[in-house]
């Protein structure tokens, strides 16, 4: 066994029996990532001194008999978390010398709990986008296919998980961007409700959608890290006051208890056909396992394109307003074409005479959207859909396509717009060897819930032999 | 719909050049033309949502607690003078 293949879980006891050390865990991670970096591109900075000063520095707490959540485990974050002293430029140009002096809140939880830090990674630049391929550093490719996407703008976390560079990843969701990234890598990725984790030190991108969450190789693995990310944080006024669950102490479901709502608005025109297949096939395992369907109508996805297509870009042109390249970055033209883009939408529909037509509808239509799912769960307990309506797309996929993120996002925006929790996990691959992902949508705050149904759906696959299947790389 | 480029790149703080203006100009009347579908839905009475977990009134206690630096604070700046950032001047004589 390599070690940089192991899961958070597997790692934590390995480590505890001594069977290897952090050290030796680090190394390995830094092996496979230099082995795969010239062809993934999915980091923009690696730190590999500091990592194996902190691995060093595990090993002795280890050796103490001290145990922490995370201790010893080494993880990749996105690049729009800041970290202290470590270079964080959300993949673009305007922050390539950008060293933040303080550390994200999720980072700081993240290093009280032990964790050593491989490296930031890549990402749509500010988060625009659902490819990756809008990176100022260039794209980062699928670890299944280099000549695919990995999706985004979470991709260089989803495609390090997916190849073993790391044990876990951190990425962060505006509409999407964990699960879709996620599901086009084959691995889990977890979005929060929006407050569960802190947005502090998060290069803002859609302030009122926007969610740290964990992509990891497991569901056990995520539900491992949302119990150190989640909880309140009076530095964002945003964040839940709600007390934070024992996530990976009940992540057991008696299926028979469960219903799931499944809606055919989401199985939208266009969608590959192999996608539709194995979703429903995993709906029917679900089926035989015990759950509970029902067919429920939900308001039609389409809108969510609309209104996040709104939103999203009225706050980016607000919160990308304060880089001036005095206090830090550099200035304004240095801003890529998708930045642009998006700042000049949302600038026109907040500029004056024009909020009620469009940011204000929009969040009418939000309201709308919320109802509708509070409705749905009246019903059921989770709702399942496929989170991405296509495989993972060719490289040059996005080039010139004005709402790319936007339309290609269609089945994760509802959920992000209501602020609810979801999960993407792997279903299967297609014939020609590309992940498919199917999400779980609960209620906001049923991180429980829909991580214990992720979880049941992975053991009762466990034996599967798509399971086995590693990138070939 | 037409929209005056020129006008939203100023309030926006952007310069473009003019094969970007032509670029946006036509790329954003496309998604303007896209996002009509949204008047389809009736929201006559409808409140609009901003805070989307319903939290109302977040307040802390008002104390001084250490912060960054003025050297951490001014780490980043291109510019600098006596502790201060320096920037251009905004005023004429």
């Amino acid at each position: 066994m390599k070690l940089n293949n192991l899961t958070i879980k597997q790692a934590k006891i390995g480590l505890k029996k001594k069977d290897f050390s952090s050290s030796e865990l680090t190394k390995a991670c830094f092996d496979q990532i230099k082995k795969l970096e010239g062809k993934l591109n999915a980091f923009v900075t690696i730190t590999e001194k500091e990592a194996l000063e902190q691995a060093r520095k595990a090993d002795k707490i280890i050796s103490s008999g001290q145990d922490l959540p995370l201790l010893g485990i080494p993880l990749a974050i996105k690049d729009n978390f800041s970290t202290e002293g470590i270079k964080t430029t959300a993949s673009s140009k305007v922050l390539e010398t950008y060293v933040p002096p303080y550390d994200a809140t999720v980072v700081k939880k993240l290093k009280e709990a032990g964790m050593v830090l491989l490296g930031k990674t890549n990402m749509d630049a500010w988060a625009h986008g659902s490819s990756t391929e809008t990176s100022d550093f260039g794209p980062t490719r699928n670890p299944w296919n280099i000549n695919h996407l990995p999706g985004g703008s979470s991709g260089g976390s989803a495609a390090a998980v997916a190849a073993d560079d790391v044990i876990a990843a951190i990425g962060s969701e505006t509409a999407g961007s964990i699960r879709q990234p996620a599901s086009w890598c084959g691995v889990v990725g977890l979005k929060p409700t929006y407050g569960r984790v802190s947005r502090y030190g998060v290069i803002a991108m859609g302030s009122s959608l926007d969610s740290p969450g964990p992509i990891t190789k497991t569901v056990e693995d995520s539900a491992l890290i949302l119990e150190v990310l989640a909880g309140k944080d009076e530095k964002d006024a945003t964040n839940s006051p709600l007390p934070v669950g024992n996530y990976s102490q009940k992540l057991n479901k008696n299926m028979k208890e469960l219903k799931i709502g499944i809606s055919k608005e989401y199985f939208i025109n266009g969608i590959d056909k192999e996608v539709e297949g194995e979703i429903e096939r995993a709906i029917k395992e679900l089926e035989k396992f015990g759950a509970k369907i029902e067919h429920i109508k939900l308001f039609d996805p389409k809108y969510a394109i609309d209104v996040y297509t709104i939103i999203q870009r009225s706050e980016v042109s607000s919160n990308l307003a304060r880089y001036d390249g005095i206090r830090y970055g550099s200035a304004r033209q240095n801003f890529g074409e998708e930045a642009k883009r998006r700042i000049m939408f949302g600038t026109y529909a907040l500029s004056s005479g024009y909020y009620d037509q469009y940011y204000n509808k929009a969040q009418q239509v939000r309201t709308v959207i919320i109802d509708d799912f509070n409705k749905a769960f009246e019903k059921v307990d989770v709702i399942i859909a496929p989170t991405s309506p296509s495989l993972a797309l060719p490289v040059g996929a996005t080039k010139d396509v004005s709402m790319f993120g936007e339309i290609a996002d269609v089945l994760v925006e509802p959920s992000s717009i209501a602020g609810l929790a979801g999960i993407n996990i792997p279903v299967g691959f297609s014939k020609s060897g590309l992940p498919i992902g199917m999400q779980i949508i609960g209620p906001q705050f049923s991180e429980e819930l829909v991580l214990s149904v992720a979880y049941e759906y992975e053991k009762l696959t466990q034996s599967k032999e798509w399971r086995k299947l590693k990138p070939n790389l | 719909m037409k929209i005056d480029v020129k006008h939203v790149a100023k309030l926006a703080n952007l310069s473009l050049s003019s094969k970007e203006e032509k670029k946006f100009e036509k790329q954003l009347e496309e998604t303007l033309e896209y996002i009509e579908g949204l008047n389809e839905v009736k929201t006559r009475n409808v409140e609009p949502t901003s805070q989307i977990t319903g939290l109302e009134n977040i307040t802390r206690e008002d104390t001084a607690k250490p912060s960054l630096s003025q050297n951490d604070a001014l780490s980043n700046a291109k510019s600098t003078y006596n502790g201060f950032f320096k920037i251009k001047a905004i005023l004429g004589e």
